[in-house]
């Protein structure tokens, strides 16, 4: 009797109704989440008691100033950007012409069949990933058997730049796919009919309305870049990237004002 | 679009490079699983099954697996509950800030896991720690299901678009109360999309690692900590071959068992 009650109360107040769906939702992505967010990025204010270590409330720039005057950090800056911009041009190498394939080429069934097979090793585990290309690059590994070099690994920034470049290229080739579903096939004909070589439409027609695209798929590969710490350890060598400075400095100098300060890099830059 | 023969075959021998670059060094993790040679020098050396044999009873892997099922079963029922209503809220009632919900829950995913991460080892320490409740497979959930219920969201929210209200007007005009609506009705539509996007949130939080380590304790140790944890041991090489090797089979499996039973897109992630 009293579920029927409830259930003339919910079906009269749709208000109610709504109410009670966005709470739980809600109350946990606002307030735990947001609400951590927003005191984390607060704290990158703060500073930190050179005795105790331990973070000390108030309002300083500090942070933020040694960020930027400190030429080791601006150095690992300027590297992480170099390596996102390197990740996104392979990247878009990779995409293009296979998300050509697979839009405008490929027979619908075919392209099913290529849909899953770029999907399913998406969710392949990253951690897995990594380590496959610590295998295809360490000593005596694939690279070195083809190369015929002498047992040698070749970690470093560029391994790093490969690896994280394969990590992050179903997030390039999805939305470019999704662009080129989106271009109509008329627009292509219409460029041929008007006697356009086929490199030329896709110049002159298909790339400047792919170009959102491109972007979209640039904003995930940037971002996550900047925001990845493990490849660069397990197959950078000694390099560093700029994720590394907040991870060490929450971890290894427990200094939490300055990695919420240097957690704002990675989230502005894209 | 027109193509000559030969722009066609450039294509198709760019998608085919494309695909190799995607699966040869996840070929090469499953080969080298059983390759004889402890050094995992390329080419194998030959053919052994010791590995996986060893590795079956490795007991802190199987603790690792345990602990990482646990969470992932945790955070896959938070984000069940949570997304669902989340994507009935948006889906069926207009409001104020609706496409703000949508934005709110892709969040947790769409930020770097290292700022995401640190955040909420911030709120934890200060909030929960003065309560006497301490970084622990609790705090790991709380951080796996924050970003696993856009996954959920998502797929619910496309099948409750692709289904309307019609059916549900129908069963409350026939005198069905809202619970019984949902029960008979809409549940049993909804189903499949919550199974997928159960599977898929699953396979998200096996998988994570950067959240993890900033929100599991002291001796919560998931799947891929422990992995990263043994990966520049030399003397583990074997286990984490066969475990990385098993891990490319296994991830495959809950993808295409979400993509059978009806779910969207495997593209959800994005």
């Amino acid at each position: 009797m009293r579920t029927a009650t409830l259930s003339r109360v919910l079906y009269r107040k749709p208000l109610l109704r709504l109410g009670s769906l966005l709470s739980l939702p809600l109350l946990w992505l606002v307030i735990a989440y947001l609400g951590s967010l927003a005191a984390m990025f607060l704290t990158a204010f703060w500073t930190v008691d050179a005795f105790t270590g331990n973070p000390v409330p108030g309002f300083s720039l500090g942070n933020f100033g040694s960020l930027f005057s400190d030429p080791t950090y601006l150095a690992v800056a300027a590297r992480s950007l170099g390596v996102a911009a390197g990740v996104t041009v392979i990247d878009a190498i990779i995409a293009l012409p296979l998300a050509f394939f697979m839009a405008k080429v490929a027979s619908p069934r075919a392209q099913r069949f290529l849909v899953a097979a770029v999907l399913t090793p998406l969710w392949a585990s990253y951690l897995v990933k990594a380590y496959a290309w610590r295998v295809m690059l360490g000593g005596s590994g694939v690279l070195d058997w083809m190369i015929g070099g002498g047992s040698q690994s070749y970690y470093g920034l560029t391994a790093t730049t490969v690896t994280l470049a394969y990590l992050w290229l179903p997030y390039m080739i999805l939305p470019v796919y999704a662009g080129l579903e989106r271009i109509p096939n008329s627009l292509i004909e219409a460029s041929s009919d008007l006697g356009a070589s086929a490199w030329r439409t896709f110049r002159s027609v298909i790339l400047p309305l792919l170009f959102p695209a491109v972007v979209a798929g640039s904003i995930f590969t940037f971002s996550l870049t900047l925001g990845d710490y493990i490849t660069v350890k397990i197959v950078g060598g000694k390099s560093q990237l700029f994720a590394n400075v907040i991870y060490d400095n929450v971890v290894t100098a427990d200094n939490l004002p300055f990695a919420a300060a240097a957690g704002l890099f990675p989230v502005a830059v894209p | 679009m027109i193509l000559s023969r030969r722009a066609r075959i450039l294509l198709f021998v760019a998608m085919m490079l494309g695909l190799a670059v995607i699966y040869v060094p996840l070929l090469v993790v499953v080969v080298n699983s059983f390759n004889s040679s402890r050094t995992f020098g390329w080419p194998p050396s030959g053919f052994t099954l010791d590995w996986w044999a060893r590795t079956i009873d490795n007991a802190g892997m199987l603790q690792a697996l345990l602990t990482s099922v646990e969470a992932g079963i945790g955070a896959t029922a938070v984000a069940l509950v949570l997304g669902t209503m989340a994507a009935f809220a948006v889906q069926r009632f207009k409001f104020f800030g609706r496409d703000t919900i949508s934005l709110l829950v892709i969040l947790p995913l769409a930020l770097p896991g290292v700022v995401t991460g640190i955040a909420l080892n911030n709120a934890f320490r200060a909030v929960l720690q003065p309560f006497g409740i301490s970084l622990s497979l609790f705090t790991v959930i709380v951080g796996h299901a924050t970003f696993c219920i856009v996954i959920v969201y998502n797929n619910v929210l496309a099948r409750l678009r692709r289904l309307g209200g019609s059916l549900e007007e129908a069963s409350m005009d026939l005198g069905a109360d809202v619970f019984q609506t949902f029960r008979f009705v809409t549940f049993p539509l909804i189903r499949t999309a919550l199974l997928s996007g159960g599977l898929l949130a699953f396979a998200l939080s096996f998988d994570e690692i950067i959240v993890t380590t900033f929100t599991a304790g002291p001796g919560v140790t998931t799947l891929p900590i422990w992995i990263f944890s043994n990966l520049f041991r030399p003397n583990q090489a074997p286990v984490i071959n066969v475990v990385a090797a098993a891990l490319v089979i296994l991830s495959v499996l809950p993808v295409w068992l979400a993509t059978r039973v009806g779910g969207e897109s495997a593209g959800g992630r994005i």
